[in-house]
């Protein structure tokens, strides 16, 4: 059985085009990959009915070997039309998808969303993880405004990105006498504590909902 | 002329009454009464089909005259058409409870003029998957159910179904051209795609060839079929669609890969040693399903988790490749389509009676509706394998099959299915004793329909004729038929374990389906066992 080369390379450039597009979060772009899948395998199937030759219509002077394969053809017809059937409907499903939430996205699952929705912050799981979001390096300190950790030496190896930089990171063991530098000037870390709770009015909500 | 030509007939009736329907698009009535007509004679027709091959004699169908290995041949052996009317049944008992809810409705909800010809396509698509003898035909009659279960995936177009419709085109899309491959592939290494044909050819390619061929068949039916690792798309696409659409797609649609599956290990590559990927497949299929169906608290998602579950018992039985595997196997596929779909019919109803299908929200309805209450617990138990249910009787037969087959995987499948056994009783016991057993009061959020006062059933006119509305004599009484039938399944077990385990032996042996396919005369060669895996 021969093949032809450039359809094969053809082919091989679909279907790379095709699972690209495919994994891509756009429902266009999936559509147009699942097309460019079905038609690599159209190629893929005229590929296995080896070189092209006569059309396959009986003549007696014909030697049987000389006809193209017509069954491959047959095959891609019908997988054609089907690919034809499943497209359009995609674009049905595109077009709803659009009128109902104006994105050419997929939606998130409901109860993907539902998990997803949860806020981040919880009183009794986040206590002891300072949500450090400003580029002001605080202490570790919890919700109370007061150290949650005794071992400041442990806290600045432990690579944590808040007790590490510039603060002092000493600061952390006493009773709210500690004090760092922040915007310029120096604030107590019980305030600065304060600022990073959510409910905090010197802190826009972030996209987690923190802010609630 | 033997009855068992007719088998065409079984894919023609169907589409013929999708056709009428449609033309009777405006007459809802006259659709209603042609659908089901059609459907009642295909069932009856596909009895008459089972009869005559009852005894083993497989028969195969030529369709225009053209001789297989070139034409396409429709085949009817006793697994395809005990197949058939398993599917046929249900696919009539889920038509009519349809139609009670369309009734009951208004047809609001969902367009059901459209619903009419799209699910007798459907069925048509089922019918064709199942008589297939062809690799493409087979291929054909998966895009036709697909097609018709992408329409009834998203009917109607609200947010949700919308959602789940594009994950579940997706993926079928995506595993429909792993099977067009997977085809092209196959004629470009034997030039046929005959299955019969294939069986006597494929056994000539070198080994390498082969296991790239059936790994690749596999993967494109375990999509379909929801097995482990493929299996992520169903909970997430199934329990958006109305009631009855779950419903029989949670029956029909994975047992047809299932089905395709067999066919596949049996006909096409006997004795390839894939059956430890699949045993272990079939182990984590079970254990993961059943664990997610745990963490659920909507009964239809947690439904669709179990049905993931027991798909790993079918493949477990499959990759057995003894007859008592394989009966076994065959028993528990027609078990499951019955029970799995009244399952489901089941929840609709209850989402009618209690307002929701979530167990946080539901509560006292053993006291509301006994009768409700009935239908659920005896498809639940069955479902979990609780003697005497056909349940019990196709797990013992599997449990059979695995010590009799006596190697260590074997033995950690037998324990996985009896822990996946005990976990099924564990989350239907769940929703047992929240949906029925506590007080209303006591949910999280009770619907106001569990909470109103249960005067009704003494004062009289006005709280029975809302009853009515709320569960419409129709759809109680389809599904009823359909419990009833999964009871059957259990008091005629014996006959049908008999017709399975023929149907087994058919399989394995495979000269019965190549010689009433290429004639009598053909020599089926003999299964080389590739690493001694027996």
């Amino acid at each position: 059985m021969s093949v032809n080369l450039t359809l094969l390379l053809v082919m091989g450039a679909l279907y790379a085009c095709g699972i690209y597009l495919v994994l891509e979060r756009s429902l266009t772009r999936v559509l147009l990959g699942l097309m460019l899948l079905a038609n690599a395998t159209n190629l893929l199937i005229l590929a296995t009915g080896g070189y092209a030759g006569l059309a396959p219509l009986y003549s007696k002077d014909v030697a049987a070997q000389d006809y193209s394969d017509p069954l491959p053809q047959a095959l891609i017809l019908t997988s054609i039309v089907i690919s034809f059937a499943v497209t359009s409907f995609m674009l049905g499903i595109i077009y709803r998808t659009w009128v109902l939430a104006r994105r050419d996205e997929i939606q998130d699952d409901v109860e993907d969303l539902r998990v997803a929705e949860t806020p981040s912050f919880d009183a009794e799981d986040d206590a002891e993880i300072p949500a450090e979001t400003s580029e002001f390096p605080l202490t570790m300190l919890g919700t109370d405004g007061y150290s949650v950790s005794n071992h400041p030496a442990h806290r600045s190896g432990g690579g944590s990105a808040t007790a590490g930089g510039e603060a002092s990171p000493e600061g952390g063991h006493g009773t709210g006498g500690a004090t760092l530098m922040a915007g310029g000037r120096e604030i107590s870390a019980e305030q600065a504590a304060a600022e990073e709770k959510p409910g905090s009015t010197n802190v826009a909500p972030g996209p987690e909902g923190g802010g609630q | 002329m033997n009855l068992a030509s007719l088998a065409p007939l079984a894919v023609l009736l169907p589409i013929l009454g999708a056709a009428l329907t449609f033309l009777l698009i405006r007459h809802t009535r006259a659709q209603r009464a042609v659908s089901i007509a059609l459907l009642s004679l295909t069932l009856l027709l596909e009895c008459v089909l089972l009869a005559s091959v009852w005894d083993g004699g497989t028969v195969a169908v030529t369709i225009g005259g053209w001789l297989p290995p070139w034409g396409i041949v429709l085949v009817v052996d006793q697994f395809s058409s005990l197949m058939l009317v398993v599917s046929s049944a249900v696919s009539l008992a889920v038509l009519v409870y349809a139609t009670g809810q369309g009734m009951a409705d208004g047809d609001q909800d969902a367009p059901v003029s459209i619903f009419h010809p799209t699910y007798l396509i459907l069925v048509a698509g089922v019918s064709n998957a199942f008589l297939s003898g062809d690799l493409f035909n087979l291929y054909v009659g998966f895009e036709i159910l697909l097609t018709a279960s992408y329409v009834l995936m998203t009917l109607g177009g609200t947010g949700p179904r919308i959602r789940a419709g594009v994950t579940y085109v997706v993926v079928s899309v995506v595993s429909s051209v792993l099977f067009l491959i997977s085809i092209a592939m196959v004629y470009g290494a034997t030039g046929t795609i005959t299955m019969a044909d294939l069986a006597i050819k494929l056994g000539e390619l070198d080994q390498g060839t082969r296991t790239l061929l059936h790994v690749m068949l596999l993967v494109a039916f375990g999509i379909k079929a929801a097995v482990f690792p493929l299996s992520f798309w169903l909970p997430d696409s199934y329990p958006t669609a109305p009631a009855p659409v779950t419903a029989v797609f949670a029956g029909l649609l994975t047992k047809v890969g299932v089905y395709a599956m067999v066919r596949t290990e049996t006909l096409l590559f006997p004795g390839d040693s894939l059956n430890t990927p699949l045993m272990v497949a079939a182990l984590l299929t079970m254990v993961v399903g059943i664990l997610g169906a745990l963490a659920q608290s909507d009964i239809k998602r947690l439904l669709s988790f179990t049905l993931v579950s027991h798909i790993g018992y079918m493949v477990f039985g499959l990759a057995m490749s003894s007859v008592a595997g394989l009966g076994a196997a065959v028993f528990y596929v027609a078990h499951h389509i019955t029970i799995q779909t009244s399952l489901f019919l089941v929840t609709g109803l209850i989402e009618r009676r209690g307002g929701s299908s979530s167990v946080d929200r539901l509560g006292g309805l053993a006291k509301l509706s006994p009768l409700l209450a009935l239908l659920f617990f005896v498809p639940a138990m069955n479902l979990a394998g609780i003697p005497p249910f056909s349940g019990f009787l196709g797990k013992v037969g599997l449990m059979q099959a695995g010590v009799e087959l006596g190697t260590p995987l074997a033995y950690a499948l037998v324990i996985g299915g009896v822990v996946t056994s005990l976990l099924t009783l564990l989350a239907v016991a769940r929703v047992w004793n929240r949906a029925f057993w506590r007080r209303p009061s006591d949910a999280e959020h009770p619907d106001p329909v569990l909470l109103a006062p249960p005067a009704g059933r003494a004062t009289g006119p006005g709280a029975k004729a809302n009853t009515v509305t709320l569960l419409p004599r129709t759809m109680v009484g389809s599904t009823v038929g359909l419990v009833v039938l999964g009871v059957a399944l259990t008091v005629f077990a014996g006959p049908l374990f008999t017709v399975s385990d023929q149907a087994a032996q058919d399989m394995l042996d495979r000269s019965s389906y190549i010689q009433a396919v290429l004639g009598e005369d053909t020599e089926v060669p003999l299964i080389v066992t590739a690493g001694g895996g027996k």
